[in-house]
């Protein structure tokens, strides 16, 4: 019996599954391989100038002289905004005034708290006049020494970490556990920091027309920060409009407002036309976040069996001077292995950098890291097989909570992924394995986890009496897929076939589409869309049943079936009418249905809902020079309903690369003594290139999980990385013998 | 001093005056003539995002200044398309999804087009990976972008071998 408060709640009014599930490519894919998808950089509004913004060279003190006449006397500079001159802001930066505002730089004074820190801004015609004008501002300061590193900084309690998740967590005894325990092992580890470095610079084209204000800026949480735009600038939410319909890159790092957004908003009220500022590389390693470095300490105690009795997980992460973003890094491990005790615990470390953010699985990435190398080492000691030793510890419930999983299909992502590896056939004993040009070969795993949390998000159908429909929420597409995979839900919402539907997206005029974060955006903006679509059909349907020209006059309580542009009923499939007939019989041109994206309270209270996956890797190193490639990479992964399983494959590939780029490449470096980023560059900062990953394969798993929400959703965009990284160090070990005990792992680690 | 330079652009002239000699190829393609599909990564040759190709080769555009291409014939992303036949490169890189979020697309498109036409990878993937390592992709489409490639190359032998 449909839900008559939420039709799509009872999945009955459509048959999902005729768009959705099927291995579509993008529906944007010609766009961006012909060069014609716009991004926020490639707008050019009539009467376009540049910005540049100047940044400091010092990590702490104060700007003291900028020369100010130097770079005004630059031909084709416009304007230079400094604190003297900068004009007001109705919210002051420092204040955060939402979950998601951070504390940020728009030239409220004359201070620096990081290097690179924005402390001027030229406007100019040209963006090379404007970059030279910011040369020119050639800036004096006074300055503190830099604290950069664990070492410098201060520590503290943090009262919460990431975002708003417990600091501290404890379960059951853990000093009994540990003295019970047969034995207990230690393992520490170190992760850097980390820039997430989106392939697109952080953008912006802002224009004011009187009070309004136009935006383009690549935007993972479009509505919200329409808002928030709007509440900096004292105006009318409506009266601002955010477009991003395509984002290159976000990871993270494009959900909230950012000190140069705002400076450009500020530059174009101030000159009076649109601005463009656009930063440059080196500019992306200071002011728009990064992740934390993390050192983190895990205990496990096991009985001789190879049961845990304890596991004690504490993070110590960085943040900066002024405001406050824990990497949730202990926090991976509460959900994953079955422990009667377990504790985790949180240090913050306050250094002179920018304020780090949400990077893709924020927490889980580094957190699993250390997690998994310290089961590998755990297993090692009882002279167990890493995946017995995981399957001895497999949790039935959450370890956490005692509740139930929603779904939880790991015990098939670990037979099928290590049957497709050929994981039978490891040694179980460090460095027997060479390939035949002599290098030593590795084989190491790691089990994958990641939560399926909702946002809200709101969503529009319109049915049109030409059979077509138009189907509009804010939605992010920053390449996860969601011009494809929201508009196939779409089209099931409405019981169409895709090409019949018009998707809108991707900008701040459409129904708020949640936060393109925590991989939840599928299952948020894909449920609202399919809820407006049910709301629609079920306004048709109510209109057919008191139509007495309609073949479905009188259904009432038996209900009706919409699919390809017809309602049938439910217990008589000869009798249909089209929306089209339903629609023109009724006079309608239009039937509007609106939706949100919701998850039933009672299973949200009563079940655990995540992500699950197990990453197995080769390694193969030089016995000599010790250089390390990962040759082969096979994960498998259960997160319930694949609505393309093209693009999923595609994140989760994605996101064990990043995996791969945690293991081996990614370090953000800064001077000790300056506290400036030392490779603030692509050449510097390693990334993987694709000679760096030559084979990645990723398996999707079964899974239906009928709790987490309507369609039966998890993410799958930021999974990959966790298990991936812990997967390599301990191939790495398999093949050398060495254990790990920082990221990236350097060819110095393994010498000696 | 107002210098003057001509670039044959996807077979279109076009005629820049520029105030002085600082503006790269990339930011003329991007601000003076309009044709943004050509990407900015990293603006120093160490991403690839800018790959154009210039008489025929591969070039960062970024890392040459217009003025030292003038006269040249350029070919960008906007020219490999005939109306709306995609060349079989960029067929191939939608049919194998060899990109996510499409920022590196257009670099990672025309280099591949180039190292086809310079005929030393073959339909070998490793040396596929190694001649498309010029180019990253943070959202790591490598896998797709290697099939692509090969796929690239079979589309284009296959139609040789019906042209000709
Ligand atoms: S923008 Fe030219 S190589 Fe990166
Ligand atoms: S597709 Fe996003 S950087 Fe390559």
């Amino acid at each position: 019996m449909p839900d008559p408060m939420n039709p799509a709640a009872s999945g009955h009014h459509v048959r999902l599954g005729s768009n959705s599930g099927q291995p579509m490519t993008r529906r944007d894919g010609a766009a961006k391989v012909t060069g014609t998808a716009t991004y926020a950089a490639d707008n050019r509004p009539e009467g376009l100038v540049h910005a540049v913004f100047a940044g400091a060279s010092i990590a702490r003190g104060r700007v003291t002289f900028l020369d100010v006449a130097a770079a005004r006397a630059h031909p084709g500079v416009i304007e230079i905004m400094t604190p003297d001159n900068r004009p007001p802001l109705h919210v002051n930066p420092d204040e955060k005034f939402h979950a998601f505002a951070w504390r940020t730089e728009a030239l409220q004074d004359d201070t620096v708290r990081y290097a690179g820190q924005p402390i001027a801004v030229v406007i100019a015609d040209t963006l090379e006049a404007a970059t030279e004008g910011a040369r020119l501002l050639a800036p004096l300061y006074a300055s503190d020494p830099a604290r950069i590193g664990f070492d410098q900084g201060t520590r503290y309690d943090p009262p919460a970490v990431g975002i708003g998740a417990e600091a501290d967590f404890a379960k059951g005894d853990l000093a009994a556990g540990l003295s019970a325990a047969a034995q207990v092992t230690e393992t520490r580890i170190t992760t850097p920091l980390q820039y997430h470095n989106a392939m697109e610079p952080h953008a912006i084209v802002a224009e004011w027309t009187e009070d309004r204000l136009t935006l383009d800026t690549p935007n993972q949480a479009i509505v919200m920060s329409r808002n928030a735009f709007a509440q900096y600038f004292d105006i009318p939410a409506e009266n601002v409009t955010l477009r991003s319909p395509y984002l290159g890159g976000g990871f993270g790092s494009k959900a909230i407002i950012v000190g140069p957004q705002l400076l450009a908003i500020l530059a174009a009220r101030m000159v009076q036309r649109p601005v463009k500022l656009v930063l440059r590389r080196d500019q992306m390693f200071g002011p728009v976040q990064h992740r934390g470095a993390t050192q983190q300490v895990v205990r496990l105690g096991m009985e001789a069996t190879g049961r845990l009795t304890a596991l004690d997980h504490h993070a110590t992460a960085s943040t900066s001077s002024f405001d406050d973003f824990i990497e949730p890094a202990a926090n991976a491990s509460h959900n994953l292995y079955a422990s009667p005790s377990i504790r985790t615990r949180h240090t913050g470390v306050r250094i002179d950098t920018g304020t780090p953010g949400s990077m893709r699985a924020p927490g889980e990435a580094s957190g699993s890291a250390a997690l998994e190398c310290a089961m590998d080492e755990a297993a090692e000691a009882l002279g167990l097989d890493p995946l017995e030793f995981r399957l001895r510890n497999y949790a039935e419930t959450d370890p956490a909570s005692g509740k139930r999983f929603s779904a939880k299909a790991l015990r098939d992502c670990y037979a099928q992924a290590a049957a497709r590896f050929g994981w039978a056939d490891r040694p179980l004993a460090p460095g027997q394995m060479r390939d035949e040009d002599g290098l030593l070969v590795g084989w190491g795993m790691g089990t994958c986890l990641f939560p399926a949390p909702m946002f809200p998000a709101r969503a529009r159908a319109v049915l049109r009496a030409d059979g077509t429909a138009v189907v509009e929420t804010a939605g992010a597409d920053m390449g996860q897929g969601a011009w494809t995979a929201l508009a196939q839900i779409a089209a099931d919402g409405v019981g169409l076939p895709i090409d019949k539907v018009v998707f809108h997206s991707g900008s701040s005029d459409q129904p708020d589409g949640g936060v393109a974060g925590g991989s939840a955006h599928t299952a948020s903006a894909g449920g609202a869309l399919h809820a407006a679509g049910g709301d629609a059909i079920r306004q048709l349907a109510e209109i057919a049943a008191a139509d007495p020209d309609s073949p479905l006059f009188g259904t009432g309580n038996t209900g009706v079936t919409a699919r390809d542009g017809r309602l049938y009923r439910s217990d008589d499939d000869s009798r249909s009418d089209s929306y089209s007939d339903i629609m023109v019989r009724a006079g309608l041109t239009e039937l509007t249905g609106t939706g949100s994206g919701a998850r039933d309270p009672a299973n949200e209270e009563r079940r655990a809902m995540f992500s699950h996956g197990a990453v197995f890797a080769e390694v193969k190193i030089d016995p000599e020079l010790f250089q390390i490639r990962v040759t082969r990479m096979v994960g498998a992964f259960a997160a319930g309903r694949i609505i393309n399983p093209h693009l999923a494959t595609s994140q989760l590939t994605g996101g064990m690369i990043w995996g791969l780029s945690f293991a081996l490449h990614e370090e953000g470096v800064h001077d000790l003594r300056t506290g400036r980023a030392m490779n603030a560059d692509l050449a510097g900062y390693h990334v993987p290139v694709n000679a760096d990953a030559p084979s990645v394969e990723a398996i999707l798993v079964d899974e239906t999980d009928p709790y987490v929400n309507a369609l039966g959703i998890k993410g799958v965009g930021e999974i990959g990385i966790t298990g991936t990284v812990g997967a390599i160090a301990n191939a790495v070990w398999h093949a050398t013998g060495k254990r790990v005990s920082s990221f990236p792992i350097h060819i110095d680690a393994l010498m000696g | 001093m107002t210098l003057s330079i001509t670039l044959v652009v996807n077979g279109d002239r076009h005629d820049v005056s520029l105030q002085d000699a600082r503006p790269t190829l990339l930011d003329v393609l991007r601000d003076r003539i309009g044709l943004t599909g050509t990407k900015k990564g990293c603006d120093r040759g160490q991403c690839g995002a800018c790959t154009v190709l210039v008489d025929g080769r591969r070039v960062n555009a970024c890392l040459s200044l217009a003025l030292t291409v003038d006269g040249a014939d350029i070919t960008t992303i906007e020219g490999l398309a005939t109306g709306d036949d995609l060349h079989p490169v960029q067929s191939a890189f939608v049919a194998c999804d060899g990109f996510q979020c499409g920022y590196c697309t257009p670099g990672q498109i025309m280099s591949a087009v180039g190292l086809i036409a310079e005929g030393d990878a073959g339909t070998d993937p490793e040396r596929i990976r190694e001649g498309m390592s010029g180019n990253i992709c943070r959202c790591a489409a490598y896998p797709g972008i290697t099939a692509a490639v090969l796929d690239a190359q079979a589309r284009l032998a296959d139609s040789e071998r019906t042209n000709g």
